[in-house]
């Protein structure tokens, strides 16, 4: 069975339509993996044993019917548990959902029962996916399975770490201010945050509105593109869904290209700040690139150095509101302090004990620069902001089809390292804001190991809005050139898990 | 801060000093099929939290999606109210904490109204007409309903326990608000009431609302302050909320104008609250504290998209809106020859409308207005319900009439028709059968009846003979009487003088 497991969602989709593998045996195998390894990872905040087994079942049922069934059916997935979903809690990774259950799907999971794809189960997440390493998880942190010291990065550290330890072939995650990507890349993992717009938000809990974005978790690029074609779409109940078809990211990152195309090293993204392993490997990867007949041509994006700042405004302003209806009144805890219950006191002593100290500090941070006399200054400023990203952008795209940079400025730190340090935190994002600000796509992948510690290296890849195809397409070529060099993929370089069982469920 | 009874100034000692200077805010809820963000049933009186929604009840991960056909209500009543609308305008959240406001968030709009800088002509009792003008026009949601259990009042405030109905939470809602309006002088009262009346008017006329304000589909917050003569700056205003009825209107504002008089005569600022009007002491207490700067972080709705309008989408929908009432009033007035006091009483009595289908349908305004403010009104008022409500129509005014008109019966028969048909006996010419109310059309048992009634008042008759017509009403009486009510008076008539040989 650990072959099973260690096949991509491509080649399991494959041997499952050839019935050389069943739905079920498949689902089993990744079920076994999770017992095994995920009381050392914990990637999973629930496990959805029996609906998983039974849709599986189902899958080889009607393929033994001879059903005409969607190429990803029976294949497994993991889901972020900042997305809702029916029969399974959704927590948020909060004490002030413990216990609750959506009674309705996001369109993303609605999608995926269509495409009958059995879910395992809920992964790990930052609070309110407040964060980059899943320290803020109220339930734990994940573990990096290169290194259980070290953090997955975050927020979907557990939709990456389970990916990146074989709990599951692929995973949704949500990218707000590179949530997908840079945990994607700390464990060695691909992520892709699509254009804004690209993929319905109805049914992923809310941290800011105008950045989040649902997208795939998977060992490779291909298998991206698979659930992206799965995932992606106009949906009537999101108002900021885009109206264009999804697109042939599958043709894309099948057939691959990088010959003529212009890709842009961003110069702003790279230097200081970022440790000597990454940009060696980012190196690597420029020359790999070129070889392949890509033209490498430097630009530039002036206002990318104020755009962290501008995000820890946009972003907690609208946390700010959209974490208010989490009050004790309609649903999640309630806590009733001594005395007399008040409705304010209600809602005060919920929230104060339903949320962890980083996700008040951010509503704190977002109320403040919401407030009468500060608004101009900093909602209305950040705004300004993010409009000077996005012309540095266009300018951008006016001189390269894609763009290049390093995911992350280091690889995994250490559990507990930065968790003192706020803002120490914050910058491990520097690299990956920039596109939620412009709302454009962006793809991580692996690009080997940093020679200093051994841990994977994230190489980033943007699109102009609405292009993310170019993503798959040098995407793929750089995946395959990279494990050329490698002799395979690079997991299969990351030590084993210890197997330690049933910690967290 | 305020006292229990607060003080007040009669209303003319107030006026002779100070100039009151008044602003609305009237929440009009929309009649749309579903609710403003969600497809939730929008419907009043059902069983509480059944029409609600994930997005209703603000659930985790839930979107909302804006309702076009409340954005099309909002742009017409914003054409109705001469307002320019807005090329592009964006929803904005405000944030406060409160139980019937799911998300503690609502979804409003802020800085650029759908509809801005419009005007409505206000017609005063005697004809005078003011113009208040309109500042904004605004989309936003309405909240659910709490009723608060086991305290004094049903106020919040010592409370064991409060329900919340979220039916209403997320119902459409246009916020019309005003610009201060100056120089109502002593008629501020009579124009407050007579402003929410136009309003509700107007909305009823498009369409777009049931309109009723006992339902709370026109809400209508008052603000009022003072100024003393010949001041050009404002007073400090107060705001009441909630006044729910024409009437209230009109006394919670003439109420507010005595007591902030008094209030400045005893040389106290006036507070900038928010006040509660009480129906039953015709009087408001304080609420609570409101200033300029109540800090509700509004900012741009990141889950919507803005609206954006085009000329040809505005000038379709201003096709579409109906004749302005003020205007189809004139008209109407016109084309019947009615007095200025006759039309006042037809649209005080509820039934111009009536009286239009009626006409309409062919009977004379004159008829036409007879019937509904005589007979119908009178049944109405007897019975305490609208006079569209007994089961007059008008096509039942046609029928009455062209049986009258056609001597098959007479006005008092056709009363006797009107009482069978609202008694459900069938229609007019089924009653007259049924009941035998038709008029007595062969002249011999009138002629009998005649000879009756001369022998009767043989005095009469004499004096009839002797030259004086005017007399033979009393032996028309009569016969009346002696066929019970069903000859035609006018034959009888001929045959009398007929019969006395004297030239009618």
């Amino acid at each position: 069975m650990t072959e099973l497991i260690h096949l991509s969602a491509d080649a399991l989709a494959q041997q499952l339509a050839a019935k050389q593998v069943s739905a079920v045996e498949a689902t089993q195998a990744y079920l076994d993996r999770i017992d095994a390894v995920d009381g050392a990872v914990n990637a999973y905040l629930h496990v959805n044993t029996e609906e998983a087994l039974l849709v599986a079942a189902e899958v080889d049922q009607a393929r033994a019917d001879g059903d005409t069934l969607h190429p990803l059916a029976g294949v497994p997935i993991a889901v972020k548990d900042l997305i809702v979903t029916k029969g399974q809690p959704t927590t948020a990774g909060s004490r002030i959902l413990e216990g609750w259950q959506s009674p309705y799907d996001a369109t993303v999971v609605q999608k995926l029962r269509a495409a009958r794809m059995p879910i395992l189960g809920k992964t790990n997440l930052d609070e309110f996916a407040m964060g980059s390493s899943t320290e803020h998880s109220a339930y734990g942190p994940t573990r990096n399975p290169w290194d259980l010291d070290r953090i997955p990065g975050g927020s979907g550290g557990g939709s990456a770490a389970a990916v990146a330890a074989f709990e599951a072939p692929l995973a949704l995650g949500t990218d707000t201010g590179g949530a997908i990507r840079q945990p994607g890349a700390v464990p060695g993992t691909v992520g892709v945050k699509p254009t804004y717009g690209g993929v319905s938000r109805y049914g992923a809990i809310a941290m800011a509105s105008s950045l989040d974005q649902i997208g795939p978790v998977s060992r490779t690029v291909l298998d991206s593109a698979l659930l992206h074609e799965v995932i992606g779409g106009h949906d009537p109940r999101d108002s900021t869904s885009l109206t264009d078809p999804v697109g042939a990211l599958v043709e894309a990152a099948r057939l691959g290209q990088v010959e003529g195309m212009r890709i842009g090293v961003i110069k702003e993204l790279q230097g200081e700040g970022y440790q000597a392993g990454v940009l060696t490997r980012f190196h690597e990867s420029l020359e790999l690139l070129r070889s392949a007949g890509a033209e490498i041509v430097e630009v530039s994006c002036p206002n990318f150095r104020y755009a962290l700042e501008a995000y820890y405004l946009i972003m907690p302003s609208e946390a700010s509101s959209n974490l208010a209806k989490y009050d004790g009144v309609r649903f999640g805890l309630r806590v009733v302090p001594e005395g007399a219950a008040t409705i304010e006191r209600v809602m005060g002593a919920t929230r104060a004990a339903g949320f962890g100290d980083e996700v008040k500090r951010r509503i704190i941070l977002g109320t403040y620069a919401l407030s009468a006399g500060y608004y101009d200054a900093y909602y209305g400023s950040a705004q300004k902001v993010r409009t000077l990203i996005q012309r540095d952008f266009a300018a951008a795209f006016e001189q390269a089809d894609v763009l290049i940079s390093p995911t992350a400025p280091t690889t995994a730190f250490k559990l507990g390292e930065k968790l003192d340090d706020p803002l120490a935190m914050y910058l491990n994002d520097v690299a990956t804001i920039p596109a939620n600000m412009a709302g454009v796509p962006g793809l991580s992948l692996p690009g080997g190991l940093a020679d200093e510690d051994g841990l994977p290296v994230g190489i980033q890849l943007l699109a102009p809005a609405r292009e993310d195809a170019r993503l798959y397409r040098v995407g793929a070529v750089l995946e395959s050139l990279l494990e050329d060099s490698w002799g395979g993929p690079l997991l299969a370089q990351a030590p084993a898990v210890p197997q330690i069982t049933g910690r967290n469920r | 801060m305020s006292a229990l009874t607060d003080e007040v100034l009669t209303f003319d000692e107030a006026m002779e000093k100070y100039d009151p200077v008044l602003g609305f805010e009237v929440h009009v809820e929309l009649n749309t099929r579903t609710k403003m963000f969600s497809a939730a049933p929008n419907a009043f009186g059902d069983i509480p939290n059944t029409n609600v929604s994930p997005v209703d009840l603000g659930l985790p991960g839930v979107l909302p999606v804006v309702n076009g056909t409340a954005v099309e209500s909002a742009i017409k009543i914003g054409l109705a109210l001469n307002c320019s609308i807005a090329e592009k305008c964006y929803f904005a959240r405000k944030n406060y904490f409160y139980p019937d406001t799911p998300k503690n968030f609502q979804t409003s709009q802020f800085e650029d109204p759908i509809a801005h800088d419009g005007y409505l002509d206000i017609e005063l009792a005697d004809g005078t007409v003011f113009r208040v003008e309109i500042e904004r026009a605004h989309m936003e949601e309405d909240a659910g309903k709490l009723t608060h259990m086991g305290g004094a009042a049903g106020r919040i405030q010592g409370a064991e326990f409060s329900l919340v109905d979220y039916n209403r939470a997320g119902v459409p809602l246009i916020e019309i608000v005003t610009k201060p309006i100056e120089g109502a002088g002593a008629r501020a009262p009579e124009l407050a009431k007579a402003y929410v009346a136009a309003i509700r008017e107007i909305v009823k006329n498009l369409g777009v609302s049931d309109a009723r304000m006992e339902r709370g589909n026109v809400r209508c917050d008052a603000n009022v302050s003072l100024r003393p003569h010949g001041r050009e700056t404002f007073g400090t205003r107060t705001e009441t909320k909630n006044v729910n009825s024409l009437r209230a209107v009109e006394h919670a504002v003439r109420y507010e104008i005595q007591r902030h008089a008094a209030v400045l005569d005893s040389g106290t600022p006036i507070l900038q609250e928010t006040r509660h009007w009480h129906e039953d002491t015709r009087t408001t207490t304080s609420g609570r504290p409101k200033s300029d700067a109540d800090d509700y972080r509004y900012f741009p709705e990141p889950d919507l998209v803005p609206v954006v309008t085009n000329d040809a989408w505005i000038e379709k929908l201003r096709a579409e809106l109906p004749e302005p009432p003020a205007e189809r009033r004139k008209r109407l007035q016109a084309d019947w020859g009615y007095s200025d006091a006759e039309f006042r009483d037809v649209v005080n009595a509820g039934v111009m409308s009536s009286i239009e289908d009626t006409v309409t349908a062919g009977v004379s305004a004159a008829v036409a207005r007879t019937w509904w403010m005589g007979e119908i009104s009178r049944r109405a008022k007897l019975a305490d319900v609208d006079p569209a409500e007994p089961g007059a129509s008008p096509a039942l005014i046609v029928e009455l009439n062209a049986l009258i008109e056609s001597g098959k019966i007479n006005d008092k028969l056709s009363r006797d028709v009107l009482d069978g048909v609202l008694a459900g006996e069938g229609t007019p010419a089924e009653v007259v059968e049924q009941r035998g109310l038709a008029v007595v059309s062969d002249d011999g048992p009138l002629l009998e009846a005649i000879d009756g009634a001369l022998a009767a008042q043989p005095d009469v008759a004499d004096k009839i003979r002797g030259g004086k017509v005017q007399a033979v009403g009393a032996i028309v009486g009569g016969v009346m009487k002696a066929t019970r009510g069903q000859a035609d008076a006018g034959r009888v008539r001929e045959l009398i003088l007929q019969r006395l040989g004297v030239e009618g």
